[in-house]
């Protein structure tokens, strides 16, 4: 232990993309002249995005295989329309309905990974298929009619927030709310999660202390987690001052907090990685690569039929032109946040916040009120500036 | 001196400082067959690639001359013009493109600019068949329907019909069968009574003294000696010599107080065949044993069966209707599954560390406990990141892997530093039994020494170890035994008093000459 360890730099991919989005937030708040900005706009980002997020934690895993699932769109559409015709033509009690759609999800899931994984049929071709027979029987199935109004005990998914406690609210004589004031469960879970930030910082740097790892420069870390708890609390504030928290947001977080502890803390996420860096040596290391595939494929199918679950929830309605070409955005999703199309690189935060790029994008283009023709050319532009940004940095690097 | 078609002068070519050809001279004359001999990385198909523009002029140093003038090949088309031609030892055709088309590839027969005339292609085609006595194939059936042996002729049709007036095949039988080869060098000679020259590459030393008029023979990057038929004695045992005469330094770290125990591993009756042709048998009863503290060489030419045996024995990666028995301690196991061989004790690490070994965009440390991962470093499902960082922290020290931190991705490393991540990684698994593939194949002599040293280690530590090396030094330097492999068939064991090079050859050479006689 003669060479004693210092300090290494921080990893500046991971934040460069953070960076990136919130330039691109604050560029549209001075365009929209703080329009997005606004309580309502903040909450609306989560709740219109949210199941994109959903599906990019899934995607992730597919493009970390090297390839990716053109299905999610079709599943979606299919698990909301079986769900919402039996809660609507059959009565059935919602989280019945819920169940089904996941276990239809489950089959897709199993479906497409049984071709890919067993029969060796290219994940592209198989999940095509799986597109186009997906949205054939959501026709099929809905005679393309739209089923709702769904109740609100479906719809609560979707919409509904946790109970509030205000403080400074102000109601005027005629019982109408003038001010909103704060909801304090989102200021407690703003505090929460700035502890737990520095109490897990601060446990961090004592173990690499006490086994000689190097830690981050100091003030990068710092500057780090004062941006990172500066963003949660932005967040937070914005969202007491509406109407609290969505209870979305506690689906979107339990999934995102599942699958980053899943990608970087257990082997089969070990796994995944191994085997999209390198098939043939994670093969030659004991690594049974036909079932990763498969479960890969069964996974993104679950999560999709959940998307579905919670879109159709915020629309109060299932129609067959349901995620008609989200799987595009997820896919995008993960490659502008850093995920490598040959596979075996990226992270889930990456997969989210580049999910929250396009969200942001998508938003601030609406509000400026720029055509949805135009807004594709942007998007488009988007994902291949920060493709071609990735490609070359690590060329430099090379 | 108008019939010297070829002389290549003073020929020094180095990779990142590494001189794979110092001073390298060669005479070939016109319509002559002329061999180029030497161990595997002498450096033989470097001074061929320098010949036919492979590696452009201003790469090298020395120079060509060709048909007496000097010339500048700066690409492959380039050397083409002039006629010469090379065949390398990975077949070239395109497998679902027809006899025809695989022919003119790359030299199509043109009606006007961009439009093929497909007569003429025929017509040609079956001109350019006919010096290889293939004119009556099918010339419509694409390529993959024929053997190998056939494919192998039609490279050759296809030299020919580009006009050759040198052909240069690099190891044209190393996948052919005896009466294959036979047919193949039948044609070379009949190609030299139309004056066509060749140059030939070949480690089966038999077919060269029976076709080479001349034998130049290549050791480390240096041009030995030129022997001419009719001047000196073109016999096997002369070529060996001149391949093998280099004095042994001590490049091998010796290996003390390591007691030789028990037998650890016993292979019976392992027979394995091709992964795509069923009835081709790769692997014929082979039967070899390990004991504790013993290191067994797997001695053999490249292609003879020595890869293909470790991989079909480690969880059967290679093969199809693998048979056979293995017993570890005494026990029969299975090795069906990687998964299986690596908790039965047993480690591989590949020839091929890029391709099967590494994962290159990952850090060493994920590398390093890719094949421990589920055994030593996670609580159930959950990796053990602590446990995980301070063993390759260790492993990294122990065997000296020269990085920066244990978070470098392995593909920034050095080709030593590479082969030492992998060897951790399989020292990660707590084996009993290693087995080596080619453990320093491209490493400067400084890792190579490393290396040899922690297998030492391991031998010390009671395991096992099984080297497969196509330098027979290297099976000499390190071994306490060895098999002879040739043709998927165990040639020979040989103790340690009787490992010598001649020996290891003369095993390889009878069983050739045994073959020879069963048929």
């Amino acid at each position: 232990m003669n060479e004693k360890k210092k300090y290494v730099s921080l990893d500046l991919k991971s934040m460069g993309m953070i960076a990136a989005l919130v330039i691109i937030f604050l560029f549209f708040s001075f365009v929209t002249k703080g329009a997005n900005m606004t309580p309502m706009n903040i909450n609306n980002l989560i709740m219109q995005n949210g199941y994109i997020i959903i599906l990019a934690a899934g995607m992730l895993l597919c493009v970390l295989t090297g390839y990716i699932d053109l299905g999610v769109g079709s599943v979606i559409a299919l698990s909301a329309a079986c769900a919402g015709m039996l809660v609507m033509d059959k009565g059935v009690a919602v989280p019945i309905a819920w169940l089904v759609a996941v276990l239809i999800g489950l089959a897709t899931g199993i479906f497409a990974g049984f071709f890919i994984a067993y029969l060796d049929i290219p994940p592209f071709v198989v999940t095509l298929a799986t597109m186009l027979m997906g949205r054939g029987l959501t026709y099929t199935l809905l005679q393309a009619r739209t089923v709702g109004p769904l109740p609100s005990s479906f719809t609560g998914i979707g919409v509904a927030f946790l109970p509030n406690i205000r403080v400074g609210q102000v109601i005027d004589e005629a019982g109408k709310v003038t001010v909103k004031g704060y909801d304090m469960v989102c200021i407690i879970v703003a505090i929460v999660v700035t502890i737990a930030l520095i109490v897990g910082e601060i446990n961090n740097i004592k173990v690499n202390n006490k086994y000689g790892f190097a830690n981050i420069v100091p003030w990068q870390m710092i500057t780090r987690d004062i941006v990172i708890i500066g963003i949660v609390w932005f967040f937070f504030l914005k969202l007491s001052q509406y109407n609290g928290i969505p209870v979305q947001l506690l689906v979107i977080g339990a999934i995102v907090a599942i699958y980053h502890f899943i990608t970087s803390k257990t082997v089969a996420g070990r796994q995944i990685y191994a085997m999209g860096g390198n098939a043939k040596a994670a093969r030659l290391s004991g690594i049974n690569t036909k079932n990763v595939f498969f479960w890969v494929y069964v996974n993104m199918g679950v999560l999709a039929s959940i998307a579905g679950i919670v879109l159709a929830a915020r629309q109060g309605a299932a129609n067959p032109k349901m995620g008609d070409g989200i799987e595009m955005d997820a896919i995008a999703s993960c490659y502008i946040g850093g995920a490598a199309a040959s596979g075996g690189v990226g992270t889930i935060v990456g997969a989210v916040v580049g999910a929250l790029v396009m969200g942001v994008l998508n938003n601030g283009m609406i509000m400026c009120g720029m055509s949805t023709d135009l807004q594709k050319v942007v998007k488009g532009a988007v994902l291949l500036g920060a493709v071609v940004l990735d490609v070359t940095s690590k060329k430099k690097k090379g | 001196m108008s019939d010297i078609i070829l002389e290549m002068k003073h020929i020094t070519k180095a990779f990142s400082g590494v001189k794979a050809l110092d001073d390298v001279n060669l005479q070939v004359k016109k319509g002559e067959i002329h061999a180029l001999c030497g161990e595997n990385g002498a450096g033989k198909s470097t001074l061929m690639n320098v010949l036919s523009g492979v590696y452009p002029f201003g790469t090298y140093d020395g120079d060509i001359v060709y048909n007496g003038e000097t010339c500048k090949f700066h690409k492959i088309k380039d050397s083409e013009q002039k006629g010469i031609v090379i065949i390398h030892q990975e077949l070239a055709l395109s497998p679902y493109l027809s006899i025809a088309e695989n022919v003119f590839m790359g030299n199509e027969q043109l009606a006007f600019k961009g439009v093929i005339d497909w007569n003429k292609t025929r017509g040609r085609a079956k001109e350019a068949l006919a010096h290889v006595g293939l004119e009556n194939e099918n010339l419509n059936a694409p390529v993959n329907t024929l053997g190998v042996g056939k494919q192998q002729l039609i490279e050759i049709a296809k030299a020919m019909a580009k006009d050759v007036k040198l052909l240069i095949l690099d190891e044209p039988t190393a996948a052919l069968n005896d009466e294959e080869s036979a047919q193949l060098l039948d044609i070379m000679l009949d190609l030299k009574k139309k004056g066509v020259t060749c140059i030939i590459i070949s480690h089966k030393l038999n077919e060269i003294s029976y076709v080479a008029d001349s034998i130049t023979i290549i050791r480390d990057g240096h041009t030995i000696e030129t022997l001419k038929k009719g001047v000196d004695e073109l016999s096997e045992d002369r070529i060996i010599k001149g391949m093998v005469g280099r004095e042994m330094s001590n490049r091998y770290p010796v290996r003390e107080n390591c007691p030789i125990g028990d037998v650890i591993m016993e292979v019976k009756n392992w027979n394995a065949y091709h992964p795509e042709i069923a009835d081709k048998q790769i692997l014929k009863d082979i039967n070899i044993k390990v004991r504790a503290g013993e290191v067994v060489g797997l001695a053999g030419l490249m292609g003879a069966g020595r890869t293909e045996f470790a991989m079909s024995l480690f969880g059967h990666s290679y093969g199809q209707k693998i048979s056979g028995q293995v017993f570890m301690h005494g026990k029969e196991i299975s090795t069906k599954t990687v998964k299986d061989a690596i908790n039965n004790k047993i480690a591989y690490t590949s020839e091929d560390r890029k391709t099967y070994g590494l994962v290159l965009i990952n850090d060493i440390k994920t590398n390093m406990t890719m094949a421990a991962l589920p055994q030593y470093y996670a609580k159930g499902q959950i990796v053990d990141s602590r446990k995980e960082n301070l063993d390759s922290e260790a492993y990294k020290k122990r065997i000296n892997v020269k990085a920066t931190s244990i978070e470098q991705t392995v593909g920034s490393l050095s080709g030593g530093n590479q082969q030492k991540v992998v060897l951790a990684k399989w020292m990660m698994t707590q084996p009993d039994v290693l087995i080596l593939d080619e453990p320093t194949r491209g490493i400067d002599v400084g890792a190579k020494y490393e290396i040899y040293c922690a297998i030492n280690e391991m031998a010390r530590e009671g395991k096992a170890i099984i080297v497969i090396s196509s330098e027979m030094q290297e099976i000499i330097g390190t071994c306490d035994r060895t098999y002879v492999i040739n043709e998927g068939m165990i040639a020979g064991e040989l103790s340690k008093e009787e490992m010598t090079q001649e020996n290891i050859m003369k095993c390889i050479m009878d069983n050739n000459n045994a073959k020879g006689e069963r048929k």
